[in-house]
This record gives structure tokens, sequence and C-alpha cells, in this order.
């Protein structure tokens, strides 16, 4: 299948042959924003303070999601004003969130010439059958799983990273965990599957038998795997790190807490080094408050069913 | 599924140890393939993890973070220090960046190592829609042209006497070099790591024998930087 080329562009130079949108380009940036702390941002003023901090890149949206969850209403792409504000005050690479199945929202960040874009579960779903073909696209797709089914059914749509879905904006890391440990660990029986077993394990997780056949082989998913939805202190970080997450998604946790340029530090460090309790001690003292937390069983929408 | 303790793994015995800084980035690739080519990898988060390497990868990542990172954990000191000293390095696009003398683009924040007299420019070539891949003529490298993958790529603005540029490619009508060396440590801005290409590693190791003086063959050195496929090595077509 070629769907991988579909997007590849030949520049017209001559004697300087190069392909942009490729696989490779796109998978490569998800790895290089390895070990490193993601995080949402509203405006301008946040993107600074997030960039002061250390985030390896910021993520662009119209409202953190414990602010979507008080206040309702439909969560859409934030306004390319916000989005071009945003990318002029900041160096690193700029997300934004698109929310499934809205492809035009996509075209519309493709456009602003964002670094990433989120189909999200956290924004209202345009389309509640169809995830956005990814492959369309030159600009890379990360995408939201609480399984291992649904994150190689966004693969085999196009994107070029995962992130565990956790639940946004509860400041609650055990919706987070639990898809971790989900993905990770079906990961690790798949490989020990025998050929038969393998198609069973494609028909119950309602994914391609051959990423099935892939990640048999290789033990990992064939996208780097981050962690998001809930995470509110370095602890935390530290937590998804050791259980296998490669880099963090940070939302509400920031900008929610009592002291955001500190706490943003903190989580940056204890992604770095979070195999160090030592260091966490250091950055987690005198913090101040971190975002009042949502216990999973009081919330009324859960975002995390969102997605199909 | 975490590695155990600053070691990542790799050979063992008199294989050189090599560390890979750690602290953000592809580290996972870089340490990969210094174990494919035999050697022992540890992870530098810390200082003291810095003390039974006897070179060093600075991988692909988001420089501005890991220049906070470099200050922040202790390293900048020891690894100036190192680096002063003749430890062979390897840079790879942010890692380049982190090696140079000047950063155009930065944040005014950013200090660099301040290793290779060279002015690097972040993101030369735009967002991450202009990465790209291509492959590259690089003097002294044999065995036909690298496959590059370019990612948000930094350029080399100008370099001083003593830096050999390897490659360039051309960026704005003007040739920018993307491949420099100098003594035993070379940069590249773009990703042999992810293309699974060795042979710069390769270059690396052979900069750890000659300079432990172990008897291990070396490969040829690279071309000066006035022979005619010097600075003008450029881009081949891409198959």
């Amino acid at each position: 299948m070629t769907t991988d080329d579909r997007n590849e562009a030949q520049s017209a130079s001559p004697g300087t042959a190069r392909t942009t949108g490729t696989v490779r380009v796109k998978r490569g940036l998800a790895e290089m924003l390895r070990g490193g702390v993601i995080m949402d941002v509203v405006n301008a003023h946040q993107a600074k303070v997030a960039e002061d901090a250390g985030a390896v890149a910021v993520m662009a949206l119209e409202r953190v999601p414990a602010d979507i969850r008080r206040d309702g209403g439909v969560a859409r792409m934030s306004d390319p004003a916000l989005v071009e504000g945003i990318q002029s005050v900041v160096t690193i690479p700029v997300m934004a969130k698109a929310r499934i199945g809205h492809f035009a929202e996509a075209q519309v960040l493709q456009a602003l010439r964002v670094d990433y874009i989120d189909e999200s579960e956290v924004l209202t779903p345009a389309d509640e059958e169809h995830h956005i073909d990814k492959w369309a696209f030159a600009v890379p797709f990360v995408c939201g799983a609480t399984n291992l089914g649904e994150a190689l059914r966004r693969i085999s749509e196009g994107a070029a990273m995962i992130r565990s879905k956790g639940e946004a904006g509860t400041g609650n890391v055990v919706e987070a965990v639990r898809h971790l440990r989900s993905i990770l660990g079906d990961l690790k029986k798949i490989t020990t599957a025998d050929s038969a077993e393998r198609y069973a394990w494609a028909k119950h997780l309602q994914a391609p038998i051959d990423l099935i056949e892939e990640v048999a082989s290789t033990g990992k998913l064939p996208v780097p795997l981050f962690c998001a939805g809930g995470l509110a202190t370095p602890s935390d970080a530290a937590l998804v790190m050791q259980l296998g997450a490669e880099a963090v998604f940070v939302g509400s946790g920031i900008f929610k807490s009592a002291d955001p340029p500190r706490v943003a530090r903190a989580i940056v460090e204890a992604t770095a080094h979070f195999e160090d309790p030592e260091m966490l001690v250091k950055v987690s003292r005198n913090l101040g408050d971190a975002m009042p937390g949502a216990e999973i069983a009081t919330l009324d929408t859960k975002f995390a069913d969102r997605g199909w | 599924m975490s590695p155990g303790p600053a070691e990542v793994g790799g050979a063992g015995g008199g294989a050189p140890v090599v560390g890979v800084l750690a602290l953000q980035g592809d580290v996972r690739e870089h340490a990969a393939m210094l174990e494919s080519l035999g050697s022992r990898v540890v992870a530098v988060r810390r200082p003291a993890d810095l003390e039974g390497v006897s070179g060093i990868v600075l991988p692909g990542g988001e420089s501005t973070t890991l220049s906070m990172l470099i200050d922040s954990s202790g390293l900048r000191g020891p690894l100036v220090e190192r680096l002063a000293s003749g430890m062979p390095a390897l840079g790879t696009c942010a890692g380049m960046i982190l090696l140079a003398r000047e950063i155009v683009g930065g944040r005014p924040d950013q200090r660099p190592l301040d290793t290779l007299d060279m002015s690097v420019r972040r993101n030369a070539f735009g967002r991450q829609l202009e990465s790209f891949e291509a492959d590259l003529d690089v003097v002294g490298v044999d065995g036909g042209p690298m496959h590059a993958v370019f990612i948000r790529a930094p350029v080399v603005e100008d370099v001083g006497d003593g830096v050999e540029v390897l490659a360039s490619v051309e960026l704005a009508g003007a040739l920018r070099p993307v491949v420099c060396r100098s003594g035993v440590v070379t940069v590249a801005a773009f990703h042999p790591e992810i293309s699974g290409d060795p042979r710069l590693h390769e270059l690396l190791l052979a900069d750890i024998a000659s300079r432990s003086g172990a008897a291990r063959p070396s490969r040829p050195r690279p071309g000066s930087p006035d022979s005619p496929a010097g600075v003008g090595a450029s881009m081949t077509a891409h198959s």
C-alpha cells in the first residue's frame, strides 16, 4: 500500500530532490520530542511561560480542558489569530487541536502551518463514526487512545504519534495510568502470540492484521507513545514515564495550578529525571497548590469515551 | 521498560563506553546505533554519568529545553571541560546547535557549549511542513550518499578556520553547511540515527579509538575543506 507516500511532495529545485511530508519526517518530529513536556496553552502569554519553563512544544486550544468541563458548550479549534499569536512568540513547535473527524479544521491548521495537529477528544466531536484521513495531510497528527486497538486504528488512519488519553481536565492521573497500562500490557502479550492468535488479536482489537503483525514482532507501537490526561504534579509525570510513556502532555495541570511557571518547570525537570527520586523531592518542594482534582466517578462527560 | 541507573546497555568487555546525553530527545535511536556497532552506552543525565565515558553523542531534540536542562543538571561545566580536553563528540540537529559557538534564532538565555567555531541558525528551513528527506554526499564518508532526514533542522551560517565543511545544502539560493567537523568533533543538521546510517557514528568510534590509542583500524579522514569536493558537496538526486 502506498498510502505512506500519498502526500509526499517533490521539490522543484534542480539537483536537490527533497521529499517533504513523509512518514519518516512525521514520526521523526515525535521522536525528537521524547522525554519532554508538551503544554496546553490558550494564548501567547501562556505559550511564552511554557517555553520559558522548558516545554518541548506547546498545544494551542481555545480553553484548557478543566474550563471546557466547567463551562460546557461546544469546544472547537482555536481562532487562527490565537494560533498565529502563539507562533509569533515561541520558537518551539506549535501544535493545535482539531475536533475528531473535522477535516476542515485540520485543513485550516495545516494552512496555518502548525507543526502537529491533535485530533482530540477534548474538543466536541464533529463526526461520530469517522476520524480524519490523516494520510491526506502533510502535517503530522497525534491522536488519543485508551487501548491498543484504538491506537492501531489511529495509526492505520495515519497518526504519527499516539498519546494515551487519560481523562483531561480532572487533575486525576488514574485514567492515564489505566490507558497506558492497557496499551503496554497488550503489546507485551501480543509478542508471545502465535500466528493463529494474532488473527484473534486483530479481531479482538478491531485493528488491521498488518499492524498486529508489526507490533508482535517489535513489541512496540510503530510511532512514539506519549501520555496525556490528568497529569498535575511532577510525580505524576515521573510515574507515567516509568510506566513506559515516552513524553507527557500537560493541560490544565499547569495553568490551573497556583504557580504555573514553577509547576511547569518542575514537571519538565521531573520528566527528564523521572528515575531520580532526589530530583523529584527537589522540584516538588513548596510548589503550592496543584490544580483542584476531580473523581472520575463524578464526571458528567468522560472525554476518553469519544473516539471510535 | 525503564533502563537501570545510567547504563543503557550494549556490549561488555573492552568495548568503548560512549555517553548519550539523555535529558531529552531521540536518545534511544543513538543508543541503538552505538550498541549495534559494539559500544557500551551510558545515558548521561548527571555529572557523575560522564566519568567513565570516552566519547559523547548529543542527540536530536529541542535545543532550548536541552540547554536549560544542561544547566539545571549541573552538566554544563563538566561537559565543557571534557570537550575542551579533547573528548570525541557527535552532535545531530539539536546536538549540533548545542556544540556551536553562537546560536542564531535561539532564546536569549540559550547558551551553547562553544565547542566548534561556528554559528548555527535554528529552524533554518521553517516549520515542520518544511522538514524533508534527501540524499547527501558527505566528504570523507565512503559508500555513497547518506540518506538525510532533516526535521525542523538548523544550518551552519559561518565557520571559523579549522572547521571543515563536509556537506552543504541549498537554502534561499546559497549553499549552507549541514555537516561540519573539527578535530574529533562531528556535527550534522540531520538525523543519521533515525535513517539508520551508521557512518557518522563509526567516525565517532574511530575518533575514540584513535584517542585511546587502541589498535582499531580507523576510517579514512575526511578531505580538507579546500579540496574540490569540499564546500560545494551538495545533494544528489533522491531515488
